[in-house]
């Protein structure tokens, strides 16, 4: 039997999947249903002086028959009363009492604003605080959200109040609308903050309606730029979570892992580049808390598959391996090989190799047959073969030694100087 | 004396029988389906087809919403892609094609509904695609007003010709409007086509007009610049045994025509059907009389299903009305008075291979039975118009189809040309429409080079 239990900087879930500050976290009806279909633990919808949004909020963009790869929202922060959110927080941990149940806050930057609310939250007993400097639409404009995240001396000194005050964890949610992630992120370390969460929404226009004119979401004749998460954000979100990760001043920080997951294997790859749990929203705006179901039935067989008992088994096992560029062995080579079995003869292999990398497949067709094939000399091992071939396993990169040690490029630079 | 006419079945019962056997998409259905189009390299598919329609482009159209740029890929190609969408037998030609079929337990793209979808577009919102070049002081004429006809008219006009399309009948279409079954296409969809080629301009057709008996061919070749036959292929032939001009026995063409022309409920369709033959032209004699209210069906083979011409989509047709296969039975004689009775058949078993490369059959002695029909239809393919074609001086036949050069479509008569079932002894109306579509390539190519 394997564990999926977690402890997050102090704070215990029964698994390490918890849903994101975000409109299903929005209410004590929401926050039970998911805990019910399983959900391990929830980050609160950021609460705030109460806003008022505008109607049409979301947008996303579609790719081929797939809904929803991305979505974009312009949506702001809670608009019910804090005192009505802390006491729906007070009501559901008291019939939840083993799963997580975290508040996320944002207030205006003034010490005394951040001191009333951190306590006031402590009395609702929540577990854990996340602290939203990550909104880029909207409350960025009233001073607050990215607008603090993007500065690192204010992620610093906002922290500071929070921590010194605190006496639950305190968990920096950070924004990746900003060149490099390590500053927000060693900032809010510095500031004392026990863990960050990762990432917030990036800012977007999904796109313009063709007959009106207008970028969506459409407020009237108008739109704004929002916040775009789902499955198109995912790389850019692991790539964030490794880089902290594998910063050599921030090894011990922790990190809890959002942006894209939809499934337990894009949970477990963020778990692999460091993340100790992870936080889903838009998944769950897809396809409601059910999916949870499998999250943990995945997670656990594949553990079990790989002989880890317990997540730190693996978490982060995958940090050590990004490298920089220059750190790769320039006399590793693979070549493309295509299995004739499997071919369908759909040619999209053909015709990217032919116009868009090294011409490196052939092709041969008479009335009876269509072949197509490596011209080995000529393939560079890029992987795009590999990528657009519609069939599994048709098309596999296969290792080939050059007889030549390992070179990197700083090796390569002294012998042909 | 003809028997009396009582219809069998309920309007609605009439209009569920007939209406699309394969009915369009919806827009949901269409998207979710170009979506999954691979976008093939050197699409197999466009090699497939016939007229070489680029398929993946005119799916990859629908995907992103360009409905007009859709038809024009398919219509450039094929003017009658709509009628093709509906009645290709697309199984064995793009359908057939596709690498999906390539993935075990994969199914094809469904090429044909999605070529309707693009192509109702534009009869629905009346969107014309094409516009007919400068006069170019040439006059072509064209014999028959079918697929292939119409093509070659709507091409040859396309490039600047006076067309002039002499047909027999009065109306345009052919085996459009008096040979596809009815459950595929509609009376209304033909019109609506036929008056989209034409209304390009250019096109004059002169209807009751019959070459060979009111028009003398060699007054059209010295008339005209050059001249295109596309007439088709006739009845039936003759069973050759006692009782065929018993009243209830009909050739299969004629039954077709007779239920595309007139209202459903006065075709006259006895209660159990013998049809002789298993083509595609037997298949949908079957399947439509027992959508007229037929109680039963056979359809009777002389070989097994391996030779059956019929395509298995057709075949599969016959299976879904419940028809009944004898095979490797043959008709002796037709019994009855004035009306049929029954019909008697022979067994048959499979000999050493004949001139087709398919075993032939034999009677097997003393194996003759009695079947009751009141109704028998004969399917047996169609013959050539050879007394008209044989009295055209040096036109060369070969079996009854005339010869033509499969890139020009020019016959060994120099300004003459032809195509569609005519040349090939009875395909598909794809093959018809590329025919036409040649013949005018090669005529311009004869008279401008
Ligand atoms: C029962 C049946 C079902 C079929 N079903 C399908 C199907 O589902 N799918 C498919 O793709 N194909 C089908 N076909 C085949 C298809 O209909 C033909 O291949 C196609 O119509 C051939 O076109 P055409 O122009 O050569 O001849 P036709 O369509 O026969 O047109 C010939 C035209 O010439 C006219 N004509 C004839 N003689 C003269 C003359 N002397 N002077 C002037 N005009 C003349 C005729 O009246 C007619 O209008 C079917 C055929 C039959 C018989
Ligand atoms: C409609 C919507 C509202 C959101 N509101 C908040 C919020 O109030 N506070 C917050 O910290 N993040 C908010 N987020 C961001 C999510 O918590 C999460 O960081 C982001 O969506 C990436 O995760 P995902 O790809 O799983 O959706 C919101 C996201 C969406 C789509």
């Amino acid at each position: 039997m394997v564990d999926i239990s977690s402890n997050f900087v102090g704070i215990k879930s029964p698994n390490p999947f918890w849903l994101a500050s975000a409109p299903p976290t929005d209410k004590q009806y929401n926050v039970e249903r998911g805990f019910e279909a399983g959900w391990g633990g929830a980050v609160w919808k950021t609460i705030g002086n109460p806003i008022v949004n505008v109607s049409s909020r979301y947008s996303s963009i579609d790719f081929g028959s797939k809904r929803m790869v991305g979505i974009n929202n312009i949506e702001l922060i809670s608009d019910r009363p804090i005192e009505v959110n802390l006491k729906e927080i007070k009501s559901v941990k008291k019939h939840w009492p083993d799963r997580a149940v975290v508040a996320s806050l944002m207030v205006e930057s003034k010490k005394e604003a951040w001191h009333d609310i951190v306590k006031r939250t402590m009395d609702a007993g929540a577990d854990g605080i996340e602290l939203n400097f990550g909104c880029p639409h909207g409350m960025s404009e009233r001073g607050m959200g990215s607008a603090v995240g993007q500065v690192p001396e204010y992620v610093c000194q906002i922290a500071e109040w929070v921590v010194e005050v605190s006496e639950i964890p305190v968990i920096v949610k950070l924004t990746p609308n900003i060149s490099d992630i390590t500053y927000p992120a060693l900032a809010a370390k510095r500031a004392g903050a026990h863990a960050v969460s990762l990432i917030n929404t990036i800012n977007s226009i999904t796109g313009v309606d063709l007959d009106s004119f207008v970028p969506r979401p459409i407020v009237g004749n108008a739109s704004s730029h929002g916040g775009y998460c789902g499955p198109a954000v995912k790389p850019i979100a692991l790539n964030m979570v490794a880089s902290i990760a594998s910063h050599p001043d921030m090894k011990d920080l922790p990190i809890s892992g959002i942006g894209g997951i939809s499934t337990w294997r894009d949970a477990v790859e963020f778990m692999l580049l460091g993340a100790s749990n992870v936080q889903v929203c838009t998944a769950v705006m897809n396809y409601g808390f059910r999916i949870v179901e499998d999250m943990i039935d995945g997670l656990k067989n594949w553990m079990e598959q790989k002989g880890f008992k317990k997540l730190d088994d693996f978490i982060g096992l995958s940090v050590g391996k990004v490298k920089n560029w220059g750190d790769l062995d320039l006399n590793y080579k693979v070549v493309a090989n295509i299995n004739q079995d499997k071919c369908i003869k759909c040619g999209l292999c053909y015709i990217a190799c032919e116009d868009a990398s090294h011409q490196a497949i052939s092709y041969f067709k008479d009335k009876y047959t269509k072949k197509y094939e490596i011209i080995e000399k000529e393939c560079v091992g890029c992987n795009l073969c590999q990528m657009v071939c519609p069939i599994q396993d048709c098309i596999t990169m296969e290792q080939r030694n050059i007889g030549a040690p390992y070179m990197n490029w700083a090796m390569y630079q002294e012998q042909n100087k | 004396m003809t028997r009396r006419i009582v219809p069998k079945l309920s309007k609605e019962e009439y209009e569920k029988n007939f209406s699309d056997v394969k009915p369009p998409l919806s827009k949901d259905a269409a998207l979710l389906e170009a979506n999954r189009c691979l976008y093939c390299y050197d699409a197999p598919c466009i090699e497939a087809c016939p007229t070489h329609i680029d398929i993946p482009s005119f799916i990859k159209k629908i995907a992103t919403n360009n409905l007009k740029g859709s038809a024009r890929v398919i219509m450039e190609s094929n003017i009658m892609g709509g009628t093709c969408a509906r009645v290709c037998p697309v199984e064995i030609l793009c359908e057939g094609a596709c690498v999906y079929n390539n993935i075990k337990e994969a199914k094809p793209i469904d090429i044909g509904r999605l070529q309707r979808y693009a192509t109702d577009y534009i009869f629905e919102n009346n969107i014309q695609l094409f516009k007919r070049e400068k006069d170019n002081g040439k006059k072509v004429a064209v014999i028959g007003a079918g697929p292939a006809g119409l093509s070659c008219a709507h091409k040859l006009s396309m490039l600047g010709y006076q067309v002039t399309v002499y047909e027999k009948k009065d109306k345009a279409g052919g085996l459009n409007l008096y040979g596809l079954a009815a459950y595929k296409i509609t009376n209304e969809f033909v019109e609506k086509e036929i008056e989209y080629i034409t209304s390009i301009g250019g096109i004059e057709i002169k209807y009751n007009q019959e070459v060979g008996k009111n028009v003398d061919i060699q007054d059209l070749l010295n008339s005209y610049d050059a001249v295109f036959i596309g007439i088709g292929l006739g009845k039936t032939p003759k069973l050759n045994i006692p009782g065929e001009e018993l009243e209830g026995v009909y050739d299969a063409i004629q039954f077709i025509e007779n239920l595309r022309i007139n209202p459903l409920e006065k075709v006259s369709i006895g209660e159990v059907v013998a049809v002789i033959g298993a083509g595609n032209t037997a298949i949908d004699a079957a399947t439509q009389a027992k959508r007229l209210g037929a109680k039963k069906v056979y359809i009777i083979y002389r070989r097994t299903q391996n030779e059956m011409p019929a395509n298995i989509y057709e075949y599969n047709l016959a299976l879904k009305d419940e028809c009944e296969f004898l095979w490797l039975t043959n008709p002796t004689k037709i019994i009855g008075d004035t009306f049929v009775e029954a019909i008697e058949c022979i067994r048959m078993e499979l000999g050493e291979p004949d001139s087709s490369g398919r075993r032939m059959p034999i009677p097997i002695k003393n194996s003759e039975f009695l079947l009751k029909v009141d109704t028998v239809i004969k399917a047996l393919g169609q013959i050539s118009y050879t007394n008209f074609l044989t009295k055209i001086q040096g036109l060369e036949l070969d079996k009854g189809r005339i010869k033509v050069n499969p890139e020009t479509m020019q016959t060994s008569i120099p300004k003459l040309f032809a195509g569609g079932d005519c040349i090939n002894g009875g395909k598909e109306t794809v093959n018809a429409v590329q025919d036409g579509k040649l013949a005018a390539l090669g005529i311009h190519k004869m008279i401008f080079s």
